[in-house]
């Protein structure tokens, strides 16, 4: 559903931040990008949801083509992707629930079905009981569980998540990666991007390790992985 | 649709100091452009009332018979430039002179014969009241045998034109400066609009809005603040004109099409200052 192939990415002053990256996350997946700091973890993000195209090679997600989409395509990409950030990426002057409403109403949603759309992703957060609060009368944690319900509310294919829980103490990182992986067991593919190996070793998960741009390790492709991880 | 006003309502409470002083620089360019437009209007008036006035008079040559005359007249006023033709006999001449130059009645009573000549006055239609077209029915009425001296002012008339002329250029330049001027303030205005929602815009981008939604927000409100601000200008030129009806003299205010054209250009302006704005900052988001 989304694949690299010979992905390269170069920045005019860095240079290159992808080498020749190959790799595929299947429909339904839940995927760990990881990698040290500047291994290229957010430059493949962003490759996926097209806020920067490759300099060479090819990246597909759920069937469109980063070689031959038009600009005024991306849109219909973005609304079936969901997008998640350290930083939360939400509007202060907005309660929860607007902030969840906002992703619908300006992909042109009828009126009438936001407020129970916007309602049963707060539920299935856990945020309900809190929808009228402003994202400053909430706990980093929550304020995630709300950007992961703005996410969620067009039932996107799959979560993209760049290091949702990098603000987040142990407790709050707990539950946000519960969250993700039920999300992920109700149909929704799931790729994170972490440095954060504890949390890459809690569970199995489809696992890319990039280093200075490159893919050294793919479970994918891990024969010996494969091999004892099926009986 | 809804969403779209909500928004633009939100602009405004958002930033009520920003949007009073774009409506504000608005309104003032749009004024001292009305300012103007109500000048040009009252010297085209009365350009339009002195050119009412212009005629060529044909002086006859004394004895010239009458169904001469008649006939000529006929003729005359099948001109193409021609609206009307009135034959002025000498008595007819006499009689006016006794009325208009009053202070020489007596001179006119005594006379024992009547020194003033009879004469063609030919009236223009509108669109050919000017120094070109006086000048070729001069001409051709200098060409009649029984014509003894043609006279039209040419000179005043020539005046009249070059006036005009003035007055339609620096109309033009002025105008077209003060609408610069607003096109420049708006997209201003505009351009720290977008800056100030760029979070919200990055947002909008990330959840698949389109472009189009996106820019839709700051269309209405440089639509929206040029109608107001050609509201308030065309408010503050009916001001002036008041005062400069009651106080210094006679003039006469827009009609209710220009009054319209002008709150509608206000709107056009809007909607160009921020059409370019929005257009070359919404890239560097
Ligand atoms: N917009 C940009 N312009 C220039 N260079 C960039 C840009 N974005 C990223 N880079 C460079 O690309 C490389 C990879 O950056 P990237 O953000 O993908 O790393 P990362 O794996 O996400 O790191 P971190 O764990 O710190 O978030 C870095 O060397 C960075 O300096
Ligand atoms: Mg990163």
């Amino acid at each position: 559903m989304i694949k690299f192939t010979s992905v390269t990415k170069d920045y005019p002053k860095t240079g290159a931040a992808l080498k020749d990256a190959t790799f595929h996350i299947g429909k339904g997946e839940f995927a760990f990008l990881t990698g040290h700091s500047g291994a290229g973890k957010s430059t493949a993000l962003r490759l996926m949801y097209l806020a920067d195209r490759p300099t060479t090679g090819e990246v597909r997600v759920s069937g469109f083509s980063t070689n031959r989409m038009s600009q005024r395509e991306i849109p219909r990409l973005r609304r079936r992707l969901g997008i998640v950030f350290q930083d939360f990426q939400l509007l202060e002057e907005r309660t929860a629930e607007e902030n969840v409403a906002f992703a619908l109403e300006v992909t042109g949603a009828r009126r009438s079905t936001i407020g129970p759309r916007v309602m049963r992703v707060l539920t299935q957060v856990g945020l309900a009981s809190k929808a009228n609060q402003y994202p400053r009368e909430l706990s980093g944690g929550e304020q995630q569980r709300v950007a992961i319900a703005r996410a969620l509310v067009n039932d996107p294919l799959v979560l993209l998540a760049d290091e949702p829980t990098g603000n987040l103490d142990e407790r709050a990182t707990r539950g946000i990666l519960q969250l993700l992986k039920d999300i992920n067991a109700s149909g929704t593919a799931v790729v994170m991007a972490t440095h954060d190996l504890d949390i890459v070793r809690s569970m199995r998960a489809h696992l890319v390790e990039l280093q200075h741009g490159m893919v050294v390790y793919d479970s994918a492709e891990d024969v010996t992985e494969r091999e004892t991880a099926s009986p | 649709m809804s969403l779209v006003l909500r928004e633009t309502a939100l602009a405004f409470k958002r930033a009520p100091l920003l949007s009073a002083l774009s409506v504000t620089t608005i309104a003032f360019s749009l004024f001292v452009f009305g300012l103007f437009g109500l000048v040009a209007v009252n010297i085209r008036r009365t350009i339009g009332d002195v050119a009412e006035r212009v005629e060529v008079v044909a002086y006859l040559k004394r004895g010239t018979p009458i169904e001469t005359v008649t006939m000529a007249s006929a003729d005359v006023e099948a001109f193409p430039e021609v609206q009307r033709v009135a034959h002025v006999t000498e008595e007819d001449a006499l009689a006016r002179a006794r009325q208009d130059l009053t202070e020489f009645r007596d001179i006119f009573q005594d006379l024992e014969t009547n020194p003033l000549p009879a004469s063609l006055d030919v009236r223009l239609k509108p669109q050919f009241r000017d120094a070109r077209h006086a000048a070729a029915v001069a001409d051709r009425l200098r060409s009649y045998p029984f014509v003894d001296d043609v006279r039209y002012g040419q000179e005043w008339v020539e005046n009249l034109d070059r006036l005009r002329n003035i007055a339609g250029a620096v109309a033009a330049v002025v105008g077209s400066a003060f609408a610069l001027v607003a096109i420049i303030i708006i997209g201003t205005t505009i351009r720290m609009a977008v800056l100030q929602r760029s979070r919200e815009i990055e947002i909008m981008r990330l959840v698949g809005a389109t472009d189009g939604f996106i820019r839709r927000p700051f269309l209405l409100e440089g639509l929206l603040k040029g109608l107001i601000g050609g509201l308030g200008a065309f408010a503050l030129c009916y001001g002036a004109y008041a005062l400069i009806d009651t106080y210094l003299l006679r003039a006469s205010f827009f009609t209710s099409a220009q009054a319209l054209i002008g709150i509608g250009a206000g709107g056009l302006i809007g909607l160009v200052g921020s059409t370019v704005s929005v257009g070359r900052h919404l890239r560097n988001v």
